[in-house]
């Protein structure tokens, strides 16, 4: 069966764009920031939060090629929308850090060159830094050697690399396996399991790029934006939420096309299972949110305690809200079987995640982007989330209409189909 | 009155679950069902209720919970507050970070054990009781229904055994109490 765009999900993907724009635009004209950091720290916090729902539905459709797990096999059009946004995401991505690199905005404070170089010859904007103690030299007063000290990773030629590298196989094998999953709705027999087998083998493959790439991509693009601080285990935290922010959608969507009876076959134990899912991720988000606080938090290292000083001061309530919304409102709303399977409270409860993740994107981007100018979520914040919820909604709908929502065939559709538990 | 208890063996879960539809469906209570793995989708044919091990499991962390709290409290708080790489410890609350791995781990703790030992209570299976198993077969390859008559009055013991012989049953056993 295949989804039409109703005309009520176009009136409110459009309007949710519309209010979010004039919202922004308002928010924008009061922006008053240096450089407009603050419009700027937006792109960034919605761009990476909305493709990072996208890299997480690629990375757990990968998964489920690669364990080759059965019962995911009627949702699997599902992820496959959802992953249809990575493209748009990564263009965000790309505009905002070209913007820095073109000096556009200061988000990325080691992206300043004089930053590296201990001595300068001449003065002001003709000034010419050089490492050496040359004739005529005078030590440079923005030579900052922590900063100097990470210039084999920090630097532009690299950092663009990586980006570019990251973006590069994440739409490819995204591209790769819908064009796959279409193929496999043509095919049966003995080229079906071995077109299955091959997406099997690439998608351990891609597991072991999403590995290193989900890790060090929130090392680039959020945490190097608090260029002195670093923490280990940051990859994984960004990681744990761009996961647990797509099992939500999934399941959220799941719910929207069962209930315009589009998933006849999608039985309460898929979305118990989908809901589950989202009980545990949440956990694991918490794990890795409660481990990095803790472990700097314990240690009071100068160096590494400013991240959380500077939040703790600042912006409790971001800070402990989001750990609050992610944590304690799916451990105690998302316990119980009987939750699990309720599609109103699942969508109500998946709601509060899914905001309480962006918030969260906005706690690790915003105080380091911005420092003292950041006052929460304003009108060019929630502006700016609407507009993107609408492109985000519109371009997963519109990718949902283009194959049948129950797929064809599949090695495992009939235990899929007989799921129960 | 005299109580016989019918078991019905069957040779796969299939066909097991088929013999308790046509049970069930014929107004027939069966007593319980013997088999050597959990078999899917059985539970709601034969009428079992779900499981309240789950609610038990929570009660349990919650106490563990609380007794680790209330126990970190006396200990490093109220009896002998010490002063750890100069941490504050003067205020439970400021020094909370600190207390949830141990919390944590207790929790699991109190809910594991107390899960399982409550499992095996109520399952009368605490090593050192007696088996009540009516076939040993059944933890090999054999599935056993088991039919008492004094909870069917409605049915004679050969109006079930006929049923039962319908069915792809192996072999249909009686025992009298």
């Amino acid at each position: 069966m295949n989804f039409t765009f109703s005309k009520r999900a176009r009136t409110l993907t459009m309007t949710l764009i519309g209010v979010g724009l004039v919202a922004a635009v308002v928010g924008i004209l009061g922006d008053h920031t240096d450089h407009h950091q603050r419009t700027w720290a937006n792109l960034l916090v919605n761009g990476f939060f909305f493709l990072g729902i996208s890299l997480g539905a690629l990375f757990f459709f990968a998964l489920q090629n690669a364990t080759e797990t059965g019962w995911t096999v009627l949702v699997k059009r599902i992820f496959e929308g959802i992953m249809s946004f990575v493209p748009v995401g990564a263009i965000v991505m790309i505009v905002v850090l070209a913007a820095g690199s073109a000096h556009v905005h200061h988000l990325y404070h080691w992206m300043d060159h004089t930053l590296y170089h201990p001595y300068m010859v001449g003065e002001g904007a003709a000034a010419e830094y050089v490492d050496e103690a040359v004739q005529g030299a005078v030590a440079n007063p923005n030579y900052d050697h922590l900063i100097a000290g990470k210039k084999a990773f920090l630097n532009q030629p690299f950092f663009w690399l990586r980006s570019l590298l990251y973006i590069a196989v994440f739409v490819l094998f995204g591209r790769w396996f819908r064009q796959q999953s279409l193929q496999m709705d043509k095919e049966t027999g003995d080229t079906l399991v071995k077109r299955h087998l091959l997406n099997y083998r690439r998608s351990a493959l891609f597991l072991v790029f999403f590995a290193v790439f989900s890790s060090t991509l929130a090392w680039d693009w959020l945490m190097s934006i608090d260029t002195h601080w670093f923490s280990t285990l940051y990859g994984w935290y960004a990681f744990s939420g761009m996961w647990v922010s797509a099992m939500v959608t999934a399941v959220i969507l799941a719910l929207y096309l069962k209930r315009k009876g589009l998933l006849p076959q999608v039985s309460n134990s898929h979305i118990h299972d989908m809901g589950k899912w989202v009980f545990a991720i949440s956990f694991l988000w918490s794990y890795l949110y409660f481990s990095q606080f803790m472990l700097i938090w314990y240690s009071n290292i100068p160096e590494e305690v400013t991240y959380f000083q500077q939040r703790i001061d600042h912006h409790p309530m971001l800070l402990w809200g989001t750990f609050f919304i992610n944590f304690a409102i799916p451990m105690v709303m998302l316990m119980s079987r009987d939750a699990k399977r309720n599609p109103r409270f699942l969508i109500g409860v998946g709601s509060v995640i899914f905001v309480g993740h962006w918030l969260d994107v906005n706690m690790m981007v915003m105080p380091g982007a911005l420092g003292h100018d950041f006052h929460g979520i304003g009108l060019l914040e929630a502006g700016m989330f609407l507009a993107f919820l609408g492109v985000f909604i519109h371009t997963v709908l519109t990718a949902l209409t283009k194959a049948p929502l129950t797929p064809v065939n599949h090695p495992y559709l009939d235990e899929s189909v007989h799921h129960q538990i | 009155m005299s109580n016989t208890v019918i078991y019905a063996v069957y040779e796969d879960p299939e066909q097991l679950k088929d013999g308790a539809r046509k049970l069930v469906s014929n107004g027939i209570k069966v007593k319980d069902v013997y088999s050597p793995f959990p078999v899917h989708g059985l539970d709601p044919i034969i009428g079992i209720k779900r499981t309240r091990l789950a609610i038990v499991a929570f009660m349990f962390g919650i106490f563990g919970m609380s007794l680790a709290l209330l126990g970190i409290w006396y200990f490093n708080i109220f009896d002998w507050p010490m002063n750890i790489g100069g941490k504050p410890s003067q205020a439970f609350y400021k020094n909370l970070p600190a207390f949830i791995p141990v919390t944590f781990e207790f929790t699991v703790l109190c809910a594991a054990h107390g899960m399982a030992i409550t499992y095996l209570i109520r399952n009368k299976t605490l090593p050192g009781m007696p088996a009540r198993n009516p076939d040993p077969r059944s933890t090999d390859d054999k599935f056993i229904i088991e039919v008492r008559t004094a909870d069917n009055h409605g049915h004679s013991v050969e109006a079930i055994g006929g049923l039962l012989r319908s069915t792809s049953v192996f072999e249909i056993n009686e025992r009298h109490y």
